[in-house]
């Protein structure tokens, strides 16, 4: 066992934990923190997206003790007084999910791509949400969400 | 839309947001597999690596003894109680239906079959006990290949004596006489590859027990809770009314859901065994080797047609590959093809065989679209090889067969009754959309400079029969079960409503399209409504949600009920407002007397006034509740036309779709944010088929695409932009004139970017690729053709 000292979602944990343990069964099992799904078990979904330390990383490709000292955010806490994130309102206004499976992963890369490029052309976000696969939506109405919150969160001044 | 969304009636067809997102966007979910109870145990199975071997031992004592472990078992251990995976459709009276035992008892006949099972406290350490068990396996032939398989030589099941399950014929007029009457007859080979359908959300199954009562909730990644339940029932004999099994939010299905799984039934049993709650969770490898898997057919075909291009029959002679055992509705998937495969086309004779035939594969079965994308790329494939050999414009040879508009309803050659279309419009605006000429004339600028990158450019134009079904033609087809839907509504005192249905959604939408048919009907606010869906004990009646039948079926159902409501609700309303009944109008939620306008009760003053029932109709119960089992009187037949223009680069054989038009008449319209969605959607796996995806064996039966990393699934990346419109020629056998869209785009758009990729090559002498259009395949098929190379066309 491996102590590691997380703030998830503006929460700080202390837990012992078995050095092999993935993050996202650490969210979702210890901390129940079940918004943030698994998809697949080669890392290539996406699904199990969140940020940590203002990175996004698949949570299914990180060790928990990985996670010490860190700061991270899941779907669940994305909203800021208890406003949702201009990416999740969008995603709603624009039809850009179906089941829902894949959306808190996408969200989340979403996010950090309007971080790193507040202007991305429709080729932009095709290519920068790759990691992320949805069987849903066919991603045309995911581009369209993005290219708006996009919009949304310059003329806001909205921090990504 | 604020308006409308502020209740009065008119919310049919506006593009409302939908109800289910703030949940599904905020992560505040409920996945079968975010479910933990009291006392929870883990489930892990240890599976076959070999595709076909005799068991000859199987060893859990050392998985037992390891601590965090309770309980482990063989298949021989718990054969008594599994009983057999069921298969609902017995497609010939004669039909091969193997033994299908949950968990494996003395042979394996496909890599992934469930062999030993593991309960442990924790998932990690039934993990690490599946590695103490022992099995010892003495391999029996495999064979993968269904063209192998008719020969028999090495049996899948060997008690059996034979590899083919069936034989089902069917004819439509005489194939023979048309043909003998034809100045051409154009025959191919076409294949339909394995696909996988690849839900978002891996397969998981919870059972919680009440030992004492002998009581069971099971929660399943499913399409189907209702049917699940009674096959449950059946197959564990625990009595259905002890039985409650709920769908929570399931994330994605396309068929593979529409399934009864080893795994439902073998947590079933242990959590009976044991008294505790158990929970399976497949990993996606998993999923790959055990979740059903779609399509793999091998279609001869011949057409026959006039010298000027009317075609006189068609003849399609099948053989699909059920893969090891028959799943639930396994047999009956390449069969609804026998109804599509001469889809909006006229013809004279027409002739249908299908066998199917077991490999040692993983089980397929229902995959979106579930035989009709099959069908729908077989004709419009060889419609388009038809006119090359006849030096005609394929759009021109559609037009000149296909059903005009003045013509409906039209009996097909297969039987069908096709109630309304209208093809002509639908192409008319695709053409205008995709701008054919000018494409065209590029194309041949293009050919005549002999350009590395050639375009092509692919026709389809399909129709698809949705709304499955009318429950006496699926007793025809020897189908299990009834094709009705069921529907309620609960009027509460203080005017809100409960919508109870049994279709079970897990992507489609349904509680914001139920909700829009509900208030539109009974001019209450969208906000007001609430849907209930997906558990048998608050939805007890239902038939579940596949084959594009939600809202044709149990949407219409909600539509009735609401009528039904509305009924009881005018008859309160006129004693309440001392007028007969025939005085009293209903408009936008509010009953009124005809010439006195004062004189009015909303319908939400008429539910009070029915939960108090003080002052109330003679012999009238105080309810305004109602309920409504439909039985669709027809299928539903949506259509459209589908245009794609792909560059090929001829020298590497990477293909881009250049431009896709999708021109959809699905009848009316109740939420067109939906319709366009589930379009897009569709299209994505339709292409898929086409350029990027397949199931791979190698002839061990190993799975070699068997994992996310080795399955090519499509990311944004790999598609352009859509470009949807719609056409709308309500359907006549429903009153909502709706006809289903869920799988439209994937059965059109397979066969387009085919004809588009080999319509790039035809001058340089192919006639076909092989799907997926890899740029191998492309590249190959070139070389063949122009004689660059020795390989063989669509290698």
């Amino acid at each position: 066992m491996a102590r590691i000292d997380v703030t998830v979602d503006g929460l700080r944990y202390v837990d012992d934990v078995e050095p092999r343990l993935l993050l996202v069964h650490y969210l979702r099992e210890r901390l129940g923190k079940v918004g943030t799904p698994i998809g697949c078990d080669t890392s290539n979904c996406g699904a199990c997206t969140v940020s940590m330390d203002g990175v996004t990383v698949k949570s299914c490709s990180v060790l928990a003790v990985q996670a010490d000292g860190a700061q991270i955010t899941t779907i669940e806490g994305l909203a800021r007084d208890g406003e949702q994130h201009p990416v999740q309102r969008a995603f709603n206004q624009h039809h850009a999910l179906q089941c829902g499976y894949c959306t808190p992963g996408m969200i989340m890369a979403s996010v950090d791509l309007l971080k790193n490029n507040p202007s991305p052309t429709d080729q932009e976000i095709r290519e920068g949400l790759e990691g992320n696969l949805c069987r849903c939506t066919g991603y045309q109405n995911i581009v369209r969400a993005v290219s708006s919150a996009a919009e949304t969160l310059r003329v806001g001044g909205e921090s990504a | 839309m604020t308006e409308t969304a502020e209740g009065t009636a008119g919310l049919i067809g506006q593009p409302l947001p939908r109800k289910e997102d703030a949940r599904l966007i905020t992560g505040q979910t409920r996945w079968t597999d975010n479910i933990v109870l009291p006392g929870l145990l883990h489930l892990a199975i240890l599976r076959s690596p070999i595709a076909h071997a005799r068991i000859t031992g199987v060893d859990v004592s050392a998985a037992r003894e390891l601590p965090g472990v309770i309980a482990a078992y063989t298949g021989a251990d718990l054969a008594a109680e599994l009983g057999a995976l069921p298969c609902a459709w017995p497609v010939t009276p004669d039909m091969v239906h193997p033994d299908h035992h949950p968990l494996a008892v003395d042979e394996v006949r496909h890599v992934g079959e469930a062999v030993a099972v593991v309960v442990a406290r924790d998932r990690y350490t039934a993990a690490d006990a599946l590695e103490s068990i022992e099995v010892d396996y003495e391999p029996l032939p495999v064979v993968t290949d269904m063209l192998e398989a008719v020969k028999d030589e090495a049996l899948v099941h060997s008690d059996k004596g034979t590899n083919t399950s069936f034989v089902w014929p069917f004819e439509g007029g005489d194939y023979e006489a048309a043909k003998a009457r034809a100045d051409v007859v154009v025959a191919r080979r076409y294949i339909q590859q394995r696909l996988i359908a690849n839900a978002m959300e891996p397969r998981s199954v919870v059972v919680e027990p009440i030992a004492a009562a002998g009581e069971f909730t099971v929660y399943s990644a499913t399409q189907i809770p209702h049917i699940l339940r009674l096959m449950l029932a059946l197959t564990t004999g625990i009595p259905e009314q002890k039985l409650r099994v709920v769908a929570p939010d399931v994330g994605g299905g396309f068929g593979s859901k529409l399934d009864v799984y080893a795994e439902e039934v073998i947590a079933l049993v242990v959590a009976r065994k044991l008294g505790r709650p158990i929970k399976w969770t497949a990993s996606r490898s998993e999923c790959y080797q055990t979740t059903v898997h779609g399509r793999d057919q091998i279609q001869d075909l011949e057409i026959a047609a006039t010298r000027d291009g009317r075609i006189l029959g068609l003849s399609v002679d099948l053989k699909a590959d059920m893969g090891a055992y028959l799943q639930l509705v396994t047999p009956g998937v390449p069969l609804l093809g026998a109804f599509m495969f001469n889809s909006i086309y006229k013809m004279e004779g027409y002739r249908f065989r299908c066998a199917g035939v077991f490999t040692n594969k993983v089980p397929t079965d229902a995959y979106r679209g579930a035989g009709r994308p099959e069908a729908t790329f077989g004709i419009e494939r060889i419609i388009t090889e038809l006119a090359a050999e006849l030096g005609m414009d394929p759009m021109e040879i559609r037009r000149k067969n296909w059903i005009t508009h003045e013509e409906f309803p039209y009996t097909t050659i297969a039987g069908l009754t096709y109630d309304s279309g209208n093809y002509e419009a639908a192409t008319d605006r695709a053409m205008e959309l995709f701008d054919y000429q000018a494409l065209r004339a590029e194309q041949e600028s293009r050919r005549q400079s002999g350009d590395r990158v050639q375009l092509g450019i692919g026709i389809s134009t399909f129709t698809e029969m949705c709304g499955l079904a009318p429950s006496r033609v699926l007793g025809s087809l020897a189908y299990g079960a009834g094709g009705w839907e069921a529907a309620s509504i609960r009027m509460l005192p203080s005017g809100k409503v409960e919508v109870v249905t049994g279709s079970s959604p897990h992507g489609q939408g349904h509680v914001t399209s139920w909700s829009q048919i509900a208030a539109d009907a009974l001019g209450v606010p969208f906000e007001d409504i609430q849907v209930i869906h997906g558990d048998t004990k608050s939805s007890p009646m239902g038939m579940d949600t596949y084959g594009s039948r939600s809202l044709v079926v149990g949407g219409v159902a909600v539509h009735l009920a609401a009528g039904k409501v509305i009924d009881k609700a005018r008859r309160v309303a006129a004693h309440l407002l001392e007028a007969a009944e025939g005085d009293v109008d209903f408009a936008d939620g509010v009953f009124s007397v005809k010439g006195s306008p004062d004189a009015r009760r909303s319908i939400q003053e008429v539910a009070l006034a029915t939960f108090a029932a003080h002052d109330f109709p003679e012999g009238m119960e105080p309810t305004l509740n109602s309920e409504v089992v439909l039985d669709p009187e027809n299928f539903s037949f949506p259509h459209g036309t589908h245009l794609c223009a792909v560059d090929v680069d001829t020298e590497t054989g990477a293909t881009s779709i250049r431009r896709y038009v999708a021109v959809d008449d699905v009848g009316k319209v109740v939420n067109p944010l939906i319709v366009e969605g589930q379009v897009h959607g569709g299209l994505a796996q339709g292409i898929a088929q086409a350029l990027y995806e397949e199931a791979v064996y190698d002839t061990e039966g190993n799975l070699q695409s068997g994992t996310m990393a080795d399955y090519m699934l499509p990311a944004a990346s790999d598609f352009p932009e859509f470009v949807t419109d719609r056409t709308e020629t309500p359907a006549t056998s429903n009153p909502l004139g709706v006809k289903g869209v869920g799988e439209a785009g994937t059965i059109a758009s397979t066969p387009a970017v085919v004809n588009a990729v080999v319509d790039a090559l035809r001058h340089l002498g192919v006639n076909d690729v092989r799907m997926p259009c890899s740029p191998e395949r492309v590249w190959r098929a070139i070389n063949a053709a122009t004689g660059q190379s020795s390989d063989k066309a669509g290698a």
